[in-house]
């Protein structure tokens, strides 16, 4: 049971040391600046892309029509940004259970904005004790000068991001001027402002508090690790007991494991931590460390891999590196991978055989039902429903509507006031048009089916080309009583 | 407009606020404080005997943001209406955005439909993206009772065909429009005669427009007719000044044959069209006149599609 300890007096709020991380370069470094280059060569560069004589990826809130290379997406198709999340979410589990968080660590934005950040900074200010120093100095000019220089370039592109996201909505091409002439819409100027200064403070100034207490999936990632997981793992078994020693000297006639304790691993870590304390939640997993420890291990002419990547199982169970990557293969990994390639093909398969139209048919909304021709007894019951078409192509296209489902039903196409036609709609572009349409069905096969609603579908077909994709929806028919 | 019954109300809910607001910059400082702590970075609570409390500081950065809502709330009861019947010192009013939207979409409309000034109804009918602009307004403002083809059903005329209940002309539809219409026969079973007398009556209003009917019956129908004729005519054709319908064609509103018509004898008939001055601008009613009158008529200009 606990005995009093002497108490001591602490605040509950803190405000938290600044980190200076260490310039690093090595193998998982350059993975990393890959996906930097990556990821943000396809952000800042889709925008510009041409396609069928429009911007390549336009998403048109106003119009509610969204232009991705070929397709163009209605608000219809909502399904496939959930079919992306899914993807997206699955692919976090699947990589997360397999080696940590690669995410975390490589290609989340937040990691790539901070690196280019961070490049900035280190070209300006300087590497970590430089910065150190300048942040400890009097304010001077060249403090200044430095100090706004960094400002400058990262308002810079902060703002480029933000006018980048804008262009995503907007034509870029048309942004991008007005933008240089001051002359934007005031939410394209929320916007761009509102994104490039969220780029600078969470790049600039947030970092690692970003990860450590606004992202949700830093805190839930833990429960998708098992100790099959890889993760970045200071071996202790062979780094301890850890202390400085000269080069030349038999470390183990010394006693002393292979950790030289230099505190780079500390110094260059984006977070503060120290891996050598074992797996902490505020490990973002971008192993810098391991490439910093590599260069020491050369140096002093030690094996590689005193920090590296292994499963909390490797390194208790002392198993090879090919033995902890046979265990990858286990049921949770591929129950994720199974569901991942299944919603991968299903995703593909599923736009690949999309069909480039839309149909939705409504009932009119003021007669149920009414009698025409009503003399002699042989009249026709009439329905009205308008069916809209939706155009997913960019050309224009000509559509055939023909009804079924009830006995002797046929078309009047009335499109207001004008006479009577071929149920053939034209209609444009990316274009959704609406069109009014009767259903009338011989009064005595209307008795025959009774009072009451009765299944009835439309089918479209587009005229162009040697089209077979027809599409079906289904309505009802109303026999008054 | 205050909601409340008594203003004593307001200063309830003003008072409940700001105190609310001032508790919780009150609570922050108060937990905040520095407390005891046990030199193990613990809090020196323990429960189910190992679980221990330690100490992890959260970021100063949390609380300003804290401090910032509550500034941010204080600010925005200054200025917008909150504290509780206090305008704020905008001034603002969710009806005052309202009109505005109403009068930046009416200044936006207005080009489209300047246009349309100085052209006659003829000329509007016949222009193709007038009679898109007709078609909306017909579809959002008429649509709901005449139906998406104009073409109406039992009780709400047909704007499409020939026969106009008040009259075809750009006049009579534009004072439809405006003004509405009530249309109303009175029963009038007890001025024709028995039910026999009624039942003949029917068969006479059919003959007129040559529908089936008992010969007989019409015969004996038609001096009792007398009494229809004050609205419908002498000869049944009708009265547009009273809306009262043309008998003698083959339009039938409340639906054909010996019941239906028997039915509106008996018990009379009320048709309601309400008025539409208050929803649409003189510009779109004139639009959307001429879109109700091309529906019927042949417009000059306009080839047949």
């Amino acid at each position: 049971v606990n005995t009093p300890a002497p108490e001591q007096v602490i605040s509950l709020y803190v405000s938290e040391d600044k980190i200076y991380p260490r310039a690093v370069h090595g193998w998982f470094a350059a993975w990393r600046w890959a996906l930097v280059w990556g990821t943000q060569l396809l952000f800042y560069g889709l925008p510009w892309l041409s396609w069928n004589g429009r911007q390549a990826v336009l998403l048109d809130l106003e119009a509610r029509r969204f232009f991705i290379f070929e397709l163009v997406l209605y608000p219809q198709d909502f399904v496939y940004l959930t079919a992306l999340l899914l993807i997206s979410a699955y692919a976090l589990f699947f990589f997360t259970a397999v080696a940590g968080r690669l995410w975390c660590g490589y290609a989340c934005p937040q990691t790539v904005y901070t690196e280019l950040f961070m490049w900035v900074e280190r070209h300006i200010e300087g590497d970590r004790t430089a910065r150190m120093k300048l942040d400890a100095a009097p304010w001077s000019a060249n403090k200044l000068l430095r100090k706004g220089g960094k400002h400058l370039a990262w308002v810079a592109i902060g703002l480029w991001t933000g006018l980048t996201l804008v262009g995503y909505f907007t034509p870029i091409r048309e942004l991008a001027p007005a933008a240089a002439t001051l002359s934007l819409g005031p939410w394209e100027w929320f916007w761009t402002l509102f994104y490039g200064f969220a780029t600078w403070g969470n790049a600039g100034f947030m970092r690692e508090q970003v990860c450590k207490y606004m992202c949700p999936y830093a805190r839930f990632q833990g429960a998708m690790f098992d100790r099959d997981t890889l993760v970045i793992a200071y071996d202790e078994r062979r780094g301890e007991p850890r202390g400085s020693r000269p080069r030349s000297a038999d470390r183990h006639a010394l006693g002393k494991g292979d950790c030289i304790d230099c505190n780079l691993c500390v110094q260059v870590c984006p977070t503060g931590i120290d891996i050598r304390h074992g797996q902490q939640y505020e490990c973002i997993g971008c192993a810098a460390c391991i490439d910093v420890c590599n260069g020491v291990m050369d140096k002093m002419s030690y094996p590689r891999g005193l920090i590296r990547y292994a499963t909390q199982n490797g390194l208790a169970q002392q198993l090879t590196q090919a033995q902890m990557w046979r265990r990858v293969l286990r049921p949770r990994v591929l129950v994720y991978g199974t569901i991942l390639l299944a919603l991968c093909v299903a995703f593909v398969a599923s736009l690949w055989w999309r069909t480039p139209f839309k149909v939705d048919v409504v009932r009119d909304r003021a007669a149920l039902a009414r009698q025409v021709s009503n003399r002699e007894g042989s009249g026709q019951i009439e329905n009205l429903y308008r069916l809209q078409l939706m155009n997913a192509t960019e050309q224009p296209q000509r559509y055939a509507i023909t009804v079924g489902g009830v006995n002797q039903a046929a078309l009047a196409w009335t499109s207001a006031g004008q006479a009577p036609r071929e149920p053939l709609v034209d209609v444009g572009p990316a274009q959704a048009l609406w069109v009014t349409l009767a259903v009338r069905v011989p009064f005595d096969v209307a008795q025959g089916l009774g009072p009451g609603a009765h299944p009835l579908y439309f089918e479209v077909q587009p005229q162009a080309r040697a089209s077979s994709q027809t599409v079906r929806e289904r309505s009802t028919f109303i026999v008054p009583r | 407009v205050s909601d409340f019954t008594h203003a004593g109300w307001s200063w309830y809910v003003a008072i409940g606020t700001i105190a609310s607001l001032l508790a919780c910059l009150v609570l922050l400082v108060v937990a905040s404080r520095r407390k005891p702590m046990a030199s193990d970075e613990s809090t020196g609570h323990v429960w189910d005997e190992n679980i221990r409390e330690m100490n992890n500081p959260l970021p100063l950065w949390w609380m300003v943001l804290f401090v910032l809502t509550v500034v941010f709330s204080l600010a925005y009861l200054w200025f917008y209406p909150g504290l509780g019947s206090a305008p704020g010192q905008l001034g603002w009013t969710s009806t005052a955005q309202w009109q505005q939207e109403q009068q930046r979409s009416a200044a936006a409309m207005a080009p489209l439909y300047a246009r349309f000034d100085a052209m006659t109804h003829e000329a509007i009918a016949a222009d193709s993206a007038a009679r898109g602009i007709g078609e909306r307004l017909f579809l959002n403002n008429c649509a709901g009772c005449h139906g998406s083809d104009a073409k109406g059903s039992k009780g709400f005329p047909n704007l499409t065909d020939a026969d106009w209940l008040y009259g075809g002309g750009i006049e009579p539809i534009t004072e439809t429009i405006i003004k509405g219409r009530a249309g109303a026969m009175p029963p009038m079973a007890a001025a024709v005669g028995t039910g026999e007398d009624v039942s003949n009556v029917a068969h006479y209003v059919l003959s007129l427009s040559g529908s089936p009917h008992n010969a007989l019956k019409a015969a004996l129908g038609r001096p009792k007719f007398a009494v229809c004729a004050a609205c419908h005519g002498v000869r049944g054709e009708g009265n547009t000044a009273l809306g009262a319908p043309n008998l003698t064609d083959n339009v039938w509103l409340y639906g054909w044959g010996e019941q239906a018509v028997v039915t509106a004898i008996t018990q009379g008939r009320a048709g309601m069209m309400p008025a539409q001055a208050e929803r649409l601008t003189p510009q779109q009613i004139k639009v959307l006149a001429a879109y109700v009158w091309g529906l019927s008529n042949r417009p000059t200009g306009q080839a047949a599609q």
